[in-house]
């Protein structure tokens, strides 16, 4: 242990490595390069890297002879307010960057699960969206471009600083979601909106049954808010469910969404005070780290109500929040890995994937984030992963023991 | 191509729809790029799945590169073969599979005609909604390929925004189904990956889109400047206001001369130095507003005259000059380079006078025609691809406007594709590990290297990586 140490120390100097809780090196290099040749020393010496950003999201639990963290690398690089794009370092937290964007009237339109403070890489590379997802897209529609260095200490800039961009394979797709299974991301071009004049959230209470059917008829109605959230009495700390609808935009936009919203059904909209907005979508992101486990499943509106019995027949009906109006639907809480197998299994069925966000290591090296792939896809994956991973340094669980099957 | 292979074709689709005779080969020697010509040795045309899939296995048996091709209007040379390549053309694989209004999504085959699909959700309320300007040709099989673009991507997205699932045979004959109807990945995003792989990831024999809801309003403003400067200066005024029209477009003079000189005069003011066209949708209270935000912004800028149209039939005659520019423009000289490259907005206005100068030191004509929103040129070049030395000239300038769209902080294509045309260019916005990571990620789709052989990468940069996962 003690040699790697010194290796790392003759690399980066003494500031750029230190000793995490349990004594495992941590490497902490400021620049891309810095961490390409962490990577690269790794890859030559057949160390295991055990990938970190701020520390908030994944455990820090994964066997490592070291850990590669982005928290040096926590910049914002460029705003370029009239072109609506910025070039961040990704282990910026989330919180720095949108304090850094608001200064510039610009916003990054992402509400990822989680503390403020976590790193816009780790955002990236689980691929986590917010209910915002269902306005504003998934992760993957906010990246135009990044930089990652591979297992083997190479440097790739995939995409570009532009909108629309197809010049070469878009590479910047395998690294959103891919847990760094195909490269630590050191850099993101992120795409930027205008910090929106309104912002207005509004809730409704009622049971599961009557707030999805309700969900179902907003968006056959044409409503169309930013956000249409469903969230489990546990997570919004209420005795019933509650339904939220965020509107963002101009005056005039969010108004005439906001009407929408109470004349198409007869739910008893609340209107959340302008100053309560923030915290409550705080609330709801932070909900998601109160179980040690957290997996998300792609869900349309009209399975959502099938999928929420299935949750709560394999694990439970507690932290939960989905979008009502079909995306995606995230379960926090403790769960074994024979449970979470039996629920992929069951959602496999009916064409619905289901993704490890966050487990404890002996969980997530079970389950695998993405579990066993569809028939031919597996050689794809694993071709790719030797491609930018040759030697398999990073420790990351992408498909699990596929003995199991699941 | 040998006979034996010809009629192994020939025994999958049937003959007549194997064509190998240089006069029947002619139809699909070029597409819409004017300067790339190549007879390919067999074109075929699967009429089914099946056989698409048949036929995939029966080349990778022989061993035999091949070239999917839809309707044949991308602009990068893309879809066209050499002698020793068979072409897969698409176009009768023109099934819309389903049409979930509820889910809002469509399945279909990759040769449906891009505007067709919009007619068949239409009574839905839907649309699909990238809308390239070869929309009444173009299937979206080829928009996959090309991760294609249009006017309405500004708000919406490109085709990758609005792909859920495909199912793909790749080239070595295996068939996998890649996403989800949620449009969630299953693993890593390889739809993503694949949509915009311009055909050398295998070919989409499945696609499954995301449909979105027509808005209950849509307004379209047209305003003229006296100055390009002056309406580059507009563009970035409403993005910042914080508006998100669905469609930002820009025309210079020589465009509007050309659509007003042509079937297609829409009536724009032909002494306008730019012509722009705005349009806002969504509720209707909310476009009200917003249109009536973008047409002081505009006035405030500097645009002499704002016209607005609420009405469809209103609404398309604005539209119709934009749409039919590129056809306009055929009037003026036999051929058309359809420049694509893209530069950060704010960088329009300069990246404008640029070209400017570029296309008077070669002594070409250049019009403008372009996405402004999203800083997506295309620097339109006339010529007459007889006269070689004129034909040399456009190649030069397209060089010299690649080269000043990159060093503004921009790319080479926003949506037509590299191609055949733009290979050369690849090394101007890629460092050579980026390219060779690229060539890697084929050879994990295609380890032969068969599928839409030498096309994006320019022949020396896909040697170094190691071509992992390939014996």
């Amino acid at each position: 242990m003690s040699a790697v140490l010194a290796r790392l120390r003759a690399l980066l100097g003494t500031a750029g490595v230190e000793r995490d809780a349990d004594g495992l090196p941590r490497a902490t290099p400021d620049t891309t390069d810095g961490v390409a040749e962490v990577c690269r020393l790794a890859y030559e010496e057949g160390w295991k890297v055990r990938l970190e950003g701020q520390g908030t999201w994944l455990p820090a639990d994964a066997p490592a002879d070291l850990a590669l963290s982005t928290r040096g690398l926590d910049q914002v690089v460029s705003v370029s307010p009239a072109d609506l794009v910025a070039t961040v370092q990704a282990g910026a937290p989330l919180e720095a960057v949108r304090r850094r964007l608001a200064n510039d009237g610009m916003w990054l339109a992402i509400d990822p699960p989680g503390r403020p403070e976590r790193s816009i890489g780790s955002l990236v590379a689980t691929a986590t969206s917010g209910p915002l997802r269902l306005g504003f897209g998934p992760v993957r529609d906010h990246i135009l471009g990044c930089a990652v260095a591979t297992g083997d200490g190479r440097v790739v800039r995939a995409g570009g600083r532009v909108v629309k961009n197809v010049a070469g394979y878009d590479l910047t797709k395998l690294q959103v979601g891919g847990f760094g299974g195909f490269g630590v991301i050191t850099e993101l071009n992120v795409r930027l909106r205008a910090l929106p004049r309104a912002d207005a959230t509004h809730t409704a209470r009622g049971t599961r049954d009557a707030l999805t059917s309700a969900a179902r008829d907003l968006t056959a109605a044409g409503v169309a808010p930013a956000a249409l959230e469903l969230l489990s009495p546990a997570l919004a700390a209420e005795s019933d469910w509650i339904l939220a609808a965020r509107f963002t935009g101009t005056d005039v936009a969010v108004h005439a969404g906001v009407r929408t919203l109470s004349a198409a059904n007869d739910l008893a909209w609340h209107a959340l005070p302008v100053d309560r907005t923030a915290a409550f979508w705080g609330l709801t992101a932070r909900a998601a780290l109160g179980g040690p486990v957290t997996i998300r499943l792609g869900v349309l509106a009209d399975g959502l109500d099938d999928t929420l019995d299935l949750v709560a027949h394999h694990l439970d009906e507690g932290l939960i929040s989905a979008g009502a109006a079909g995306g995606m639907l995230r379960w926090t809480g403790d769960a074994t890995v024979d449970h979470l197998r039996a629920l992929r299994r069951t959602t496999a069925t009916r064409e619905i994937p289901m993704t490890v966000e966050r487990a404890p290591w002996p969980v997530r090296h079970a389950t695998g984030h993405f579990g066993a792939y569809r028939e031919g896809v597996a050689i794809l994956v694993n071709r790719l992963r030797d491609t930018f991973d040759p030697r398999e340094n990073f420790r990351v669980a992408l498909e699990g023991e596929v003995a199991d099957g699941a | 191509m040998t006979p034996a292979l010809v009629a192994e074709l020939g025994r999958i689709v049937g003959p007549r729809w194997v064509r190998h005779r240089r006069a029947e080969l002619a139809t699909f020697a070029m597409d819409g790029l004017p300067t790339r010509e190549s007879y390919p040795g067999v074109v075929v045309l699967p009429g089914t799945r099946g056989e698409l899939i048949a036929i995939v296995r029966a080349l990778a048996a022989a061993r035999v590169p091949f070239v999917a091709r839809g309707a044949g209007t991308g602009l990068s040379g893309g879809a066209v073969a050499d002698s020793d390549a068979v072409l897969i053309t698409l176009t009768r694989l023109t099934r819309i599979l389903s049409i979930d209004p509820v889910r809002r999504r469509a399945v279909l085959e990759p040769g449906v005609v891009n505007a067709r699909l919009s007619d068949a959700v239409l009574p839905f309320g839907l649309a699909y909604v990238p809308d390239p300007s070869s929309q009444t040709a173009c299937t979206v099989g080829g928009n996959v390929a090309e991760n294609a673009g249009g006017p309405h991507c500004l708000k919406y997205g490109v085709t990758t925004n609005h792909v859920v699932a495909l199912e793909v045979v790749l080239p070595e004959g295996d068939v996998v189904r890649l996403g989800s109807h949620a449009g969630e990945p299953w693993g890593p995003d390889l739809v993503g990956l694949f949509v915009g792989s311009e055909g050398m990831f295998g070919i989409a024999t499945e696609i499954t889109v995301r449909l979105e809801p027509i808005p209950a309003s849509v307004r379209t403003l047209l305003a003229d400047f006296a100055s390009v400067r002056q309406a580059g200066e507009a563009v970035s005024a409403i993005i910042a206001s914080g508006i998100v029209p669905a469609a930002l477009e820009m025309m210079d003079r020589a465009c509007v001369a050309a659509v007003e000189a042509s079937i297609y005069a829409a009536g724009y003011p032909t002494d306008a130095a730019a012509v722009l066209l705005v349009e806002v949708d969504g509720e209707r209270d909310a476009v009200d507003g917003e249109a009536a935000a973008v047409e002081t912004i505009l006035r405030s800028h500097g645009a002499r005259d704002v016209r607005s149209a609420a009405t469809a039939f209103d609404r398309a005659r604005l539209w119709q000059g934009r749409k039919k520019a590129f056809g306009a423009m055929g009037r003026i000289a036999p051929d058309l380079a359809v420049q694509d490259a893209v530069v950060p907005r704010s960088a329009l206005p300069r990246v404008l006078e640029q070209i400017g100068e570029i296309s008077d030191r070669y002594q070409l004509t250049v019009s403008n025609v372009f996405h402004a929103g999203d800083g997506n040129l295309h620097p339109n070049i006339s010529f007459d691809r007889r006269d070689h030395e004129l034909a040399g000239r456009v190649h030069d300038a397209s060089r010299e406007i690649m080269e000043v769209c990159v060093a503004a902080g921009g790319t080479i294509t926003g949506e037509h594709g590299v191609g055949s045309d733009k290979r050369d260019y690849m090394p101007l916005v890629f460092d050579a590990a980026t390219l060779q990571a690229m060539c890697a990620v084929r050879h994990v789709f295609d380890p032969y290297t068969r599928a839409n052989p030498s096309k994006v990468f320019p022949q020396h940069t896909c040697r170094e990586w190691r071509a992992a996962g390939v014996a």
